[in-house]
């Protein structure tokens, strides 16, 4: 219901439509769903989860973990939000969750009835007998059963945005501690980031009281903002969460940007990626529930979520409501329904006595106190109408049964030690609060072991307005003398972690402790039974504290129930480990600005708008995109890439290799770096060679190839795969800086700086000879060697050498003059029939000459050894990286699979990955293998299909024939040369 | 009239210098470019030239014309071990200029920009989202970010949804 005054947060002249499942209610500017929807009337607001009983809100914050909603439909559907935290907006849309059909008819809700099948561990029980039993019944019913809201399948029409930002103190949570701790910080000059996760700042001090430099507490926290926000490195924000505090200071943190509009033309959300010198936890402390039967009815609420339903939005669920507490803070509830004008029945409090000034102030008020009681159990269907009164130290007997809307209960408080305790901060149990606080000895440390954490104000423990604003002071600065406040003094608190505390079985099997992931009393004390010692194992098996809210309402009530259980102390048994993020982040601003256009770097090399407009298809190589062939109109792509691969070896063909990688290696000890780094001996190049080498790990694995090129006396170009130039420079350098810091080697990455291009086929001398400007012929330029000079006027470096076994030159020129030479060639190579060839045919033509790739014929376990390249290696090199590892035995073994050539002998194209059958079964008791294929194309130039593979002792066995099988189907092929055309090499030699 | 433009600057030439850290050949072989050699995470500028930290052992020299610079620079390197390359090619730059610049920027690079931790002279090797990059301050609201040539669209991408005046941030206000 609405009262008819008050309400600190809503405008009563701005009324707002919103739908919850299927019904038109309306709002009020300012209003929250959850305050809107109990404004309505509407107190069930959820399922549980496991049991599907009715639930409705507990809390009025992010602490939440029943009224979890479906916001938005289709495609911004945003399942588990909590409506506590929704603002309302004009024609907001939610829908109820984890219900079937309706959430005020749930046939789920059965599941309730046989909960004493579904205790503790039942989960993991259903794994254990019989076997079937999971697969064809739990599993499927469970699955249905469980489960909150479904995520959207369509794609999020939203952006989100990241910014990086840094600072000196970061202060998470704008109460009155945080408040304070920032102005202190930022008068003396540090860089400050304040982030308050609410609408409104000042957090709890508006509603609880109490005065702050003789005034009401709101009047000094709109001077502490004003003042904040005059200052020029002071950066402020609302509706923003500090999720996370990691090592060296990295804090992120979620605002919400549009969300309270109902959407906008920027980012919904944003991301910050914060380095802070140190940072202010002011999270502020969570009321913990108490746990007596019947405690999940709707209408149980927290007491400090009733008086801010009734102080912020003046709404409540009913007229009258019964407060049930262990301590002197509740009465502030009492108090504040009683002005609100609901009535409050009774006050009862578990202490034998109660006369601090609140309780006095709550008798004054005409409220009826009655000390030593508790709550036997609650009265209702879908939501509470009485509560059973009950002797607190007793066995729950009946004494009195008291009609009532809501009940307003408070355990206590645990200080929100989350960002203290992520990354690493140890807490120590307070005795006189019965709660975790923070270990000021045991702080989290930075690099020098700096605390990076300071904890203020209620997440300190430091409940009470004046020591709350004090220690937020201090935070911000050690010397800042803290505002004046006052409050009301408060009695001890009584611990009381099972209501009535003599309750048998029966009683404590209907006390919560987790309400959303239906764990109870009885829950973990079967737990302890079954012989859980360790909090974190039962946590796991009872699912306590697995919801949403990461057990922020039951953590400490759980354990302290495993203690009693145990036997244990409370300390002893500790608590969960904290983990990021505090409160869920959406997975939209974890991404950020990456989706869409520039969901990933896309590379195009200088050539690519002219492949583009030439009927490229493409082929990504790492992040590049090549053209994987030029198909004419009506021409298929294994058409194009045959006339390509056809045109190459009879005419011309042109590639764009400008992504093969090109480290430049110089200095005094650049050959004898070489000579590590390669299989072969690069030393000995002389200056205007080129040499094929290997690079293997420290393994003796192949991990790339390529040609290198000697420059100069002290100077080698090293090419390397397309996908390899950043790996191998960065290979280059970490043995540069790590192993050998004093040999005097530079090495520079120039593949962006260059476009190469590879002319090949039999015309490929007349085309540059077209061009003018440089001796190509056989006597000036002879195969693997290589020149500078120009070619059509371009600065360019030509090599003779060849992927396809044809004539072929590669020519480097500058990357931004590298369209240029490309049109000259196609203009030159004109009347000899020049042709572009992408991708497809460079694999289709390396593939007929036996060239290995790496990545198909290597995959991390094969050594050069294996692939018939033990001619690249030097047996007079005293070490390469790898020369150690190939000599294991494994690698050393004559049985290894090793390369050859394969010939189907019906002449089709064995398939791609198919294995070589062997005789009989391995160990594992699988068909036995022997071999596989490693590259598989059809070879327009032999006219059948080819492939490469690598068989047990392969080039022993020539001429066998070999049965493969793959994709369901078997073909036999015979072990062949892995060389399939032009053997002898005549072709590239001219 | 934006608060932030970015533009495609014009063709820079480039030439990439590595010496030893500390080499007696650094101050002659600047010198003879009119350069002194930069402080770390600093630019040195004369005119149309200019000189960036990279590393300990490299600076990227901005010049008018590479081939004149690598020749005046072969003096001075004469008998030094020394790694001198024209690198203009590969590289792009982006000026990105007005109040809201170092916003823009902060959205990508994670450095901190604040006009007092970034003055004018400021140069640093960071990533811009998920691809490397390099920062530098002409003046206070006039920075640029050079990136890979194989990139250029990816950043000019990145750089205009950045820009995008729904998203701004109001960090570093005047």
């Amino acid at each position: 219901m609405r009262l008819e005054t008050g309400g600190r947060l809503i405008d009563r002249t701005r009324p707002l439509r919103f739908r919850f499942d299927d019904r038109w209610m309306t709002g009020l500017a300012g209003d929250t769903l959850a305050s809107a929807l109990i404004g309505q009337g509407r107190i069930l607001m959820g399922r549980s989860f496991k049991y599907h009983r009715p639930r409705g809100p507990v809390a009025a914050g992010l602490e939440e973990p029943n009224a979890l909603v479906t916001l938005g439909t289709g495609a911004r559907a945003e399942p588990n939000v909590r409506a506590t935290q929704t603002e309302l907006f004009q024609g907001l849309r939610a829908d109820s969750q984890n219900r079937w059909p309706s959430l005020a008819f749930d046939l789920m809700a059965a599941n309730d009835l046989v909960s004493r099948f579904l205790p503790a561990g039942f989960y993991y029980k259903t794994f254990i007998r019989p076997r079937a039993a999971w697969k064809h019944l739990f599993e499927p019913a469970i699955r249905r059963a469980a489960g909150l809201g479904p995520a959207p399948k369509a794609a999020d029409p939203d952006r989100y945005d990241q910014v990086y930002a840094f600072c000196d103190v970061l202060v998470a949570g704008g109460g009155v501690a945080g408040l304070a701790a920032a102005l202190a910080a930022a008068r003396t000059g540090a860089r400050v980031m304040l982030f308050e996760q609410a609408p409104h700042w000042g957090g709890r001090a508006p509603v609880d009281g109490g005065t702050v430099a003789g005034g009401d507490p709101a009047g000094w926290v709109a001077a502490a903002v004003a003042e904040l926000a005059a200052m020029p490195d002071v950066t402020l924000r609302t509706r923003a969460t500090v999720a996370a505090v990691h090592d060296h200071g990295y804090v992120l943190v979620e605002e919400r940007l549009t969300d309270h509009l109902g959407g906008g033309p920027g980012p919904r959300r944003r991301l910050w990626r914060i380095r802070a010198g140190r940072v202010v936890n002011a999270c502020g402390a969570f009321e913990r529930p108490l746990a007596f039967p019947g405690n999940d009815r709707p209408g149980v609420m927290l007491a400090s979520a009733l008086r801010d339903y009734v102080v912020n939005w003046a709404v409540a669920p009913g007229p009258a409501a019964v407060v049930v507490t262990n301590n002197d803070d509740a009465y502030r509830t009492a108090l504040a329904l009683r002005r609100a004008g609901i009535s409050v029945p009774v006050i009862a409090d578990a202490r034998p006595a109660a006369d601090g000034p609140l309780p006095q102030a709550a008798r004054a008020a005409g409220i009826r106190v009655a000390t030593g009681t508790g709550i036997a159990g609650t009265v209702g269907r879908g939501r509470v109408v009485a509560v059973q009164l009950c002797d607190a130290g007793g066995g729950g007997h009946v004494t009195e049964t008291i009609p009532c809307d809501a009940v307003a209960m408070s355990g206590g408080w645990s200080p929100a030690v989350h960002l203290w305790s992520q990354p690493g901060g140890r807490l120590r149990w307070d005795e006189a609060g019965a709660m975790f606080v923070p270990d000021p000895d045991h702080p989290p440390t930075g690099a020098a072991g700096e605390p990076i954490v300071t904890c203020a104000g209620a997440a300190a423990g430091a409940l009470r307005l004046p020591d709350c604003i004090a220690s937020g002071a201090r935070a911000g600065d050690p010397a800042a003398a803290a505002p004046p406040a006052e409050a009301e003094a408060e009695a001890p608190l009584l611990p009381v972690w099972v209501m009535p505390s003599g309750a048998g079985p029966r009683k404590r099997a209907k006390m919560w402790l987790d309400f959303q992931n239906d764990v109870k009393v009885s829950d973990v004390e079967l737990a302890a039974r079954e012989g859980y010692r360790s909090v974190e194992h039962t946590k796991r098996y009872t699912t306590l504290g697995m919801a949403t809210d990461q057990g922020k309402l039951s953590n400490v009530n759980g354990l302290a129930v495993l203690a009693q259980a145990l036997d244990e102390a409370i300390p002893r048994v500790g608590t969960t480990t904290f983990r990021p993020p505090f409160v869920p982040v959406t997975i939209g601003a974890l991404a950020g600005e990456a989706r869409g256009a520039v969901f990933q770097p896309l590379r195009r090399t200088p050539l690519h708008d002219w492949h583009a407009a030439h009927g490229a298809v493409w082929e990504p190589v790492g992040l590049w995109r090549r053209p994987y062939c030029y198909p004419r109109a009506n021409e298929s792509r294994a058409d194009a890439v045959a006339r390509e691969v056809l045109n190459t070896r009879r005419a011309l063909g042109l590639l764009d290799a400008s992504t093969l990688g090109k480290i430049v290696v110089k200095g005094p000890d650049a050959g004898r770096f070489l000579d590590m780094i390669y299989t072969g001996a690069m030393s000995s190049l002389p200056v205007g060679r080129c040499r094929y080498g290997l690079l293997c790990n420290e393994q003796g694995f192949l991990i790339d190839d390529g040609v290198v090129a000697r420059l100069a006396e002290d100077t080698w170009l090293c090419h390397t795969t397309s996908g390899g130039a950043d790996r191998i420079h960065v290979w280059m350098e970490d043995w540069l800086q790590t192993e050998w810091w004093n040999w005097r080697v530079f090495t520079l990455n120039l593949t962006e700086q260059l476009a190469q291009i590879a002319v090949v086929g039999p015309h490929a001398r007349k085309a540059l000879e077209a061009l003018g400007g440089m001796d190509v012929s056989k006597a000036a330029l002879p195969f693997m060697h290589w020149a500078e000079g120009t070619l059509a006027g371009i600065p360019a470096r030509v090599f003779r050498i060849s992927f396809s076994g044809e004539l072929s030159y590669e020519v480097a020129v500058p990357a931004d003059r590298g369209v240029e030479l490309w049109e000259r060639l196609v203009a030159a190579g004109g009347p000899l029939g020049v042709m572009p060839y992408g991708t497809e045919a460079l694999h289709v033509m390396r593939a007929e000459k036996g060239f290995i790739m790496i990545g198909d014929e290597t995959d991390g376990t094969v050594i050069p050894q294996d692939l018939g390249l033990g001619w690249a290696i030097s047996a007079r090199k005293p070490d390469y990286l790898g020369k150690r590892g190939q000599m294991r035995p494994a690698l050393a073994d004559p049985d290894r699979w090793r390369l050859v050539g394969l010939m189907t002998l019906d002449g089709s194209v064995i398939p791609e990955g198919a294995y070589a059958v062997g005789a009989g079964r391995n160990a594992n008791g699988q068909t036995a293998t022997e071999g596989r294929v490693t590259s598989t194309y059809f070879s327009p130039t032999l006219n059948r299909g080819i492939a490469l593979g690598l068989i047990r002792r392969g080039p022993e066995r020539m001429g066998e024939v070999l049965t493969f099988a793959a994709e369901g189907r078997r073909v036999q092929a015979r072990i062949v040369s892995p060389v399939f055309h032009d053997p002898e090499g005549k072709a590239q030699d001219v | 009239m934006s608060d932030v433009t970015v533009t495609r600057a014009t063709p820079q030439g480039m030439v990439t210098l590595k010496l030893p850290p500390g080499d007696v050949a650094w101050g002659p072989a600047l010198a003879a470019l009119g350069l002194s050699v930069p402080a770390v995470r600093r630019l040195e500028r004369a005119g149309d030239r200019a000189a960036l930290w990279m590393a300990p052992d490299e600076v990227l020299l901005l010049v008018p014309d590479p081939a004149a610079a690598l020749a005046a620079l072969a003096g001075p390197l004469a008998g030094a071990h020394h790694l001198a390359a024209d690198v203009g090619a590969a590289r792009v730059v982006f000026a990105v200029a007005g109040p809201r610049a170092r916003e823009v920027l902060a959205k990508l690079c994670p450095v901190d920009l604040h006009p007092a931790a970034f003055p004018a002279g400021s140069a640093r090797r960071t990533r811009a989202a998920q691809v490397a990059c390099m920062l530098w301050a002409e003046a206070a609201d006039d920075l640029r970010l050079s990136c890979f040539r194989s990139v250029e669209g990816y950043v000019a991408d990145l750089l205009t949804l950045s820009a995008d005046p729904a998203g701004s941030v109001g960090l570093f206000r005047a």
